[in-house]
């Protein structure tokens, strides 16, 4: 942590962060009820709204920072649950090996061809809506990237020698794997919850958007949806969309640059040519389809 | 080329049964949910048709008292003939119809938006790679990084609310202008054309970072071996080491990528068509699930799962041609 804190642009990713968590989680404390009708619908930000009103009526500020508290929270477990699932299966295939290798993998390769957004739209639109839903959905697209990743670091342990050491040494194999194996992946599985949670926020929005979520609950993803069909681009009122998109954007970037962060310290290949005013290797963008 | 043949079988195998579980996938998820598309349709017709007519819309759909394995056989039965049901929210256009009306939009709107961003942004990662440091290589990656930390979604709505409404530079709406019908003239071309390039647009400024990076990392590393010293050592022209020996030998993994994509075409338009109004795969998917129209989500979630699964086959079948590595 203190080493990743050096690094410029993980610094800036992790201050941005703060701001955020902050901002979503302690804010909700001093602004108002986002669904109260607060004044005339579609008013531009004046100092009694901040950031204007909604369709609705609603106060736009009180809306953005509420949502951010679902959208945020639930995206970071959703985080952490897609990488468990993804560690835990990955982990068994490649310290298992053979059968059960070559059937886990095949599953991990189906959902990794199957297309996610059209498979995403698909099972929302069967469950009921709702947070559990919601994770439900993210978990189960997005976990076999992670599998295939930990798969491959987990096979190659397997075979150091003090993983066979404790294996002979009589521990059982779910102890190798959790005590011996992947403290060993630390920082990997770091950046897999980072990426992961970048994931669920940006799935989860679009799916609230088109209208896939619980539409009753103020989250980023519905005031996107709300502001599209009160007509806000119609009426040129850019202060219902701006800032929710703003802080969907914020948290992506800081996300991103705390992986980057991480990705240049423990892959020495990417940070060992900086100079000539060189920017370095860029960090790979997460893939998405749009 | 010992191996090839053993492991192309391999491979299409694997794509086979990939193919089966989205199949099944495609059966079970609706039966398995709370919500219960029988009864959907069923409410949704019930007084409007002849009892005689929703016996046949049930059984084209699959919904029977069967047990659940003669269901399930008689539905890849009729899907290996071509027949996915009758739509409900185009009552009564089967399925396979409805579909084809959406394809030809979605593939050539995301089509030509994959070549433009592919080609687009390889040209700028090799020429960012190739003058590393310059203005370019500071500017474009940190750039198109920060618009690629935005909602897809969200970009297209501020264009939508930006140059279409405040501005009004270009159609909002639909994929051609309602006062021309649809055909070969060159009013509804230009009509289409003009309705195509703010959605393209918007998906080409999306997606050009990945491409560009991809194309500049892959360079970065390609600049700097042996093959390209000796190229330079022998005194060729720049220009001929850039295109002839630095850009060939990049250009394999954003090949790849771009096979990989091609077989995302037909769904990565999804959000696009939905902001725009664009009436492809991805509109009437969410049409679909707007109006319980599960024959229509059904249909839909397997074209676009086979079209994936058919290009992640051809960029297989094309690395094991072209990298003899991956042959071992």
């Amino acid at each position: 942590m203190k080493v990743l804190w050096q690094h410029r642009q993980a610094r800036v990713g992790l201050i941005l962060l703060l701001v955020m968590v902050v901002l979503v989680f302690v804010g909700p404390l001093f602004v108002g009820d986002p669904d109260a009708f607060v004044g005339r619908p579609l008013d531009p930000p004046s100092t009694a709204h901040w950031l204007g009103t909604t369709g609705q009526g609603q106060d736009v500020l009180a809306q953005t920072i509420v949502g951010g508290r679902t959208t945020l929270g639930l995206g970071m477990l959703v985080g952490l649950a897609v990488v468990a699932v993804g560690a835990f299966v990955g982990g068994l295939a490649g310290y298992l090996g053979g059968r059960v290798d070559d059937l886990l993998s095949f599953l991990i390769n189906v959902f990794l061809v199957l297309p996610g957004l059209p498979l995403m739209v698909v099972l929302a639109a069967y469950l009921p809506a709702g947070p559990g839903s919601m994770a439900a959905v993210l978990i189960l697209t997005g976990w076999a990237w992670n599998a295939r990743v930990l798969r491959a670091q987990v096979a190659s342990f397997r075979r150091r020698d003090f993983v066979e050491a404790a294996i002979v040494a009589g521990e059982s194999p779910l102890r190798v794997l959790l005590v011996e194996i992947l403290p060993n992946m630390a920082s990997l599985l770091g950046g897999a919850v980072l990426g992961a949670t970048t994931y669920a926020i940006g799935a989860q929005v679009g799916l609230e958007f088109l209208g896939l979520g619980d539409l009753g609950a103020v989250t980023w993803g519905t005031n996107l949806y709300w502001a599209t069909n009160d007509s806000a681009l119609l009426t040129g009122s850019w202060w219902t969309f701006v800032p929710t998109g703003t802080c969907v954007a914020l948290t992506g970037l800081s996300l991103a640059l705390i992986n980057f962060g991480l990705d240049s310290l423990t892959n020495p290949a990417l940070s060992a040519d900086v100079g000539r005013g060189d920017p370095g290797p860029q960090p790979t963008p997460v893939r998405r389809s749009t | 080329m010992t191996a090839f043949l053993p492991l192309l079988a391999r491979r299409l195998g694997f794509y086979l049964l990939a193919a089966f579980a989205a199949l099944t996938l495609n059966f079970f998820v609706p039966r398995m949910m709370p919500g219960d598309p029988a009864s959907a349709i069923f409410a949704r017709f019930q007084g409007k048709l002849e009892p005689a007519a929703l016996d046949a819309m049930s059984a084209a759909f699959g919904i029977s008292d069967d047990p659940l394995h003669v269901q399930y056989a008689e539905y890849l039965l009729n899907t290996a003939k071509g027949e996915l049901g009758t739509s409900l929210t185009y009552f009564p256009a089967p399925v396979t119809e409805v579909i084809g009306t959406g394809l030809l939009w979605t593939v050539v709107l995301a089509g030509t938006a994959l070549v433009l961003a592919f080609t687009l942004g390889s040209a700028i990662g090799a020429w960012a790679a190739w003058r590393r440091g310059g203005l370019l290589d500071r500017t474009a990656p940190p750039l198109l990084a920060f618009i690629g930390a935005f909602p897809y979604f969200w970009l297209a709505m501020v264009a939508v609310w930006g140059l279409g409404f405040q501005l009004g530079w270009f159609p909002v709406r639909h994929a051609y202008s309602p006062e021309v019908s649809p055909g070969w003239s060159l009013e509804f071309i230009a009509s289409a054309v003009q309705h195509a390039i703010l959605p393209a647009g918007t998906m080409i400024v999306a997606s050009l970072g990945g491409w560009l990076l991809t194309m500049r990392n892959t360079m970065v590393g390609v600049l700097d071996t042996d093959a390209i010293r000796y190229a330079q050592a022998r005194g060729l022209s720049p220009r001929r080491i850039l295109w002839h020996y630095a850009v060939r030998n990049a250009m394999l993994p954003s090949l790849t990528s771009f096979g990989m994509a091609l077989g995302f075409v037909l769904s990565g338009a999804l959000l696009t068509e939905i902001v725009f109004g664009y009436p492809g795969q991805g509109y009437l998917l969410l049409q679909a699930v707007r109006g319980q129209d599960y024959p229509l989500l059904q249909g839909l979630f397997l074209t676009i799962s086979f079209a994936v699964l058919a290009a992640n086959f051809a960029v297989d079948l094309l690395t094991l041609l072209l990298d003899p590595r991956t042959r071992r």
